[in-house]
């Protein structure tokens, strides 16, 4: 029932998209925090922050959008534990349709809802000053890692959506996701940790992405920083597909 | 042709384990066509394990399972082209309206105009008026009749209910009976199980019992009755069951019930 896959996926993208315009508090709630944090960051802790940058907004607003993706994602997997819990997943399974559309109209659906954050992250950050000078192709770089770092995190979101067994265990898993970017990059330069935070900080996906974006925004060269991000997003991409896929195979024998 | 000759439910050996529990020890039973077959158990007795194989959701681990002349494990898309399940739960979407529910599933079923079909099943399921509302709205009766009503799209030729009425009131109760009749009666195959002993009575054609992960007496009503010993004659003062105090006060929704 292959042939199947692309309209099948297109009929639950169809459904669960309707779920977001119909609950559009989860994208609300999913920006609500990140814009506080960078209102917070700005207004109250940028002061006594030195970046080095004449714009604190723009020194942040990289590690802002991995924020909100990070916390955007904890809604596939509480979506995904609903329709487990609803019995519509096994409706759908039990009917003649493209098993895994039902996965990838979720993930598909978490890429739309979480590019809408974003961009309402950025129009805020617009909003508080931040300019940039990239061109088409900065922004096109921008937006291709936005994509790949949300569809990897959206299907390690799909893993505790499959396994959970409670809502609140669905989506507790993101808080850790969430908090990595505190020790990186993100907020201050990483030169004045101390060695063994700045070593970890330095080596994880979360620096690399941050300053990757940063460099783009502020048009100087991305150097090392957008190799290093695009294969930390792939490599989780692959490693997160490969388990997910593992995780719902186990659940359907 | 297999698809006449051989019965649309058939069940030989059917063997499931989850972990170290024995779900299923070999189950045996055959659905006639366009009969109303009830799994009859109590809870946990591995009603659902039997219809989440037969409908493909799980696979046994020993034992043939064939479903309108395709073998579960084999033949599973075949299976899932003649089936439909409506589980324990209503499985139904609350952030839809009941009519978008209709048009999703007959667009998944890849039926031609989704839209005419769930109108016509809106009408004959008396969801009409609710059809724009939200299921989460809806009360726990509406929401099972919908529930029946997204199985029947594309007329598949053997219909699962797992509890069809677990958790109803009686009224919606008496509601999802008359849905169920109805649909055996325009030619469909009825597999359901229930743990209620009067469902299984009003309704099956056959009933079975599974107890220990085995069909231990499998029969019509009159049969499994004549395994007692025979009726003795007493006199008893005829007491209204509190289901017919509470119909009668509260108003019964269709007439013509109480007919076995």
């Amino acid at each position: 029932m292959t042939n199947h896959f692309f309209g099948d996926t297109a009929v639950l993208l169809g459904r669960s998209l309707r779920h977001i315009s119909r609950s559009l508090d989860t994208i609300i709630t999913t920006t609500l925090t990140p814009i506080a944090m960078m209102l917070l960051f700005v207004y109250v802790l940028g002061g006594a922050i030195n970046t080095g940058t004449d714009s604190y907004v723009a020194y942040l607003l990289p590690g802002i959008m991995v924020i909100t993706i990070a916390s955007g994602i904890a809604y596939t997997a509480f979506r995904l534990f609903l329709d487990l819990q609803g019995g519509i997943f096994e409706r759908f399974h039990s009917m003649p349709i493209a098993r895994s559309s039902v996965l990838w109209a979720h993930v598909v659906t978490s890429l739309v809802a979480n590019l809408i954050s974003v961009i309402v992250v950025v129009l805020v950050a617009v909003l508080m000053g931040f300019r940039t000078s990239a061109g088409l192709l900065a922004w096109l770089a921008v937006l291709g890692i936005v994509v790949i770092l949300t569809l990897a995190l959206t299907w390690l979101a799909v893993i505790p959506g499959l396994t959970a067994k409670s809502a609140d265990g669905a989506s507790a898993f993101a808080y850790p996701l969430i908090f990595l970017p505190f020790i990186s990059s993100a907020f201050v330069p990483t030169a004045t940790m101390p060695t063994p935070v700045r070593i970890f900080a330095e080596n994880q996906p979360v620096t690399s992405i941050v300053n990757a974006i940063r460099a783009l925004f502020a048009g100087q060269p991305v150097g090392a920083d957008l190799p290093i991000a695009l294969a930390w997003c792939v490599g989780i991409l692959v490693l997160a597909y490969v388990l997910a896929m593992l995780t719902y195979r186990r659940k359907l024998s | 042709m297999t698809l006449l000759t051989e019965p649309p439910v058939r069940v030989r050996g059917l063997v499931k384990s989850f972990k170290d529990v024995e779900v299923l020890r070999g189950v045996d039973f055959e659905v006639a066509r366009g009969s109303i077959f009830a799994l009859l158990g109590s809870n946990g007795a591995g009603k659902t394990t039997v219809i989440k194989v037969l409908s493909t959701l799980l696979s046994a681990d020993a034992g043939e399972a064939r479903v309108n002349g395709f073998a579960v494990g084999a033949q599973a898309s075949d299976v899932r082209q003649s089936i439909s399940l409506t589980g324990q739960f209503a499985a139904v979407d609350e952030i839809l309206t009941g009519r978008e529910n209709l048009v999703l599933i007959a667009r998944l079923r890849h039926l031609k105009n989704p839209g005419q079909l769930a109108d016509a099943l809106l009408e004959r399921f008396s969801l009409t008026d609710a059809s724009g509302r939200r299921v989460a709205t809806y009360s726990g009766g509406m929401r099972r009749r919908l529930d029946i009503a997204m199985s029947l799209l594309g007329e598949p030729p053997v219909v699962f209910l797992d509890e069809p009425t677990t958790g109803l009131d009686p009224q919606a109760r008496l509601e999802v009976w008359q849905a169920i009749r109805e649909l055996a009666a325009s030619g469909t195959t009825i597999l359901l199980t229930t743990q209620y002993l009067d469902e299984a009575e009003q309704l099956a054609d056959r009933i079975a019992i599974l107890h220990g992960g085995r069909i231990i007496e499998n029969g019509t009503l009159a049969e499994l009755k004549a395994l007692l010993p025979p009726a003795k004659v007493e006199y008893v003062e005829k007491q209204p069951t509190l289901e017919e105090v509470f119909l009668a006060i509260v108003g019964e929704p269709e007439a013509g019930e109480e007919s076995a």
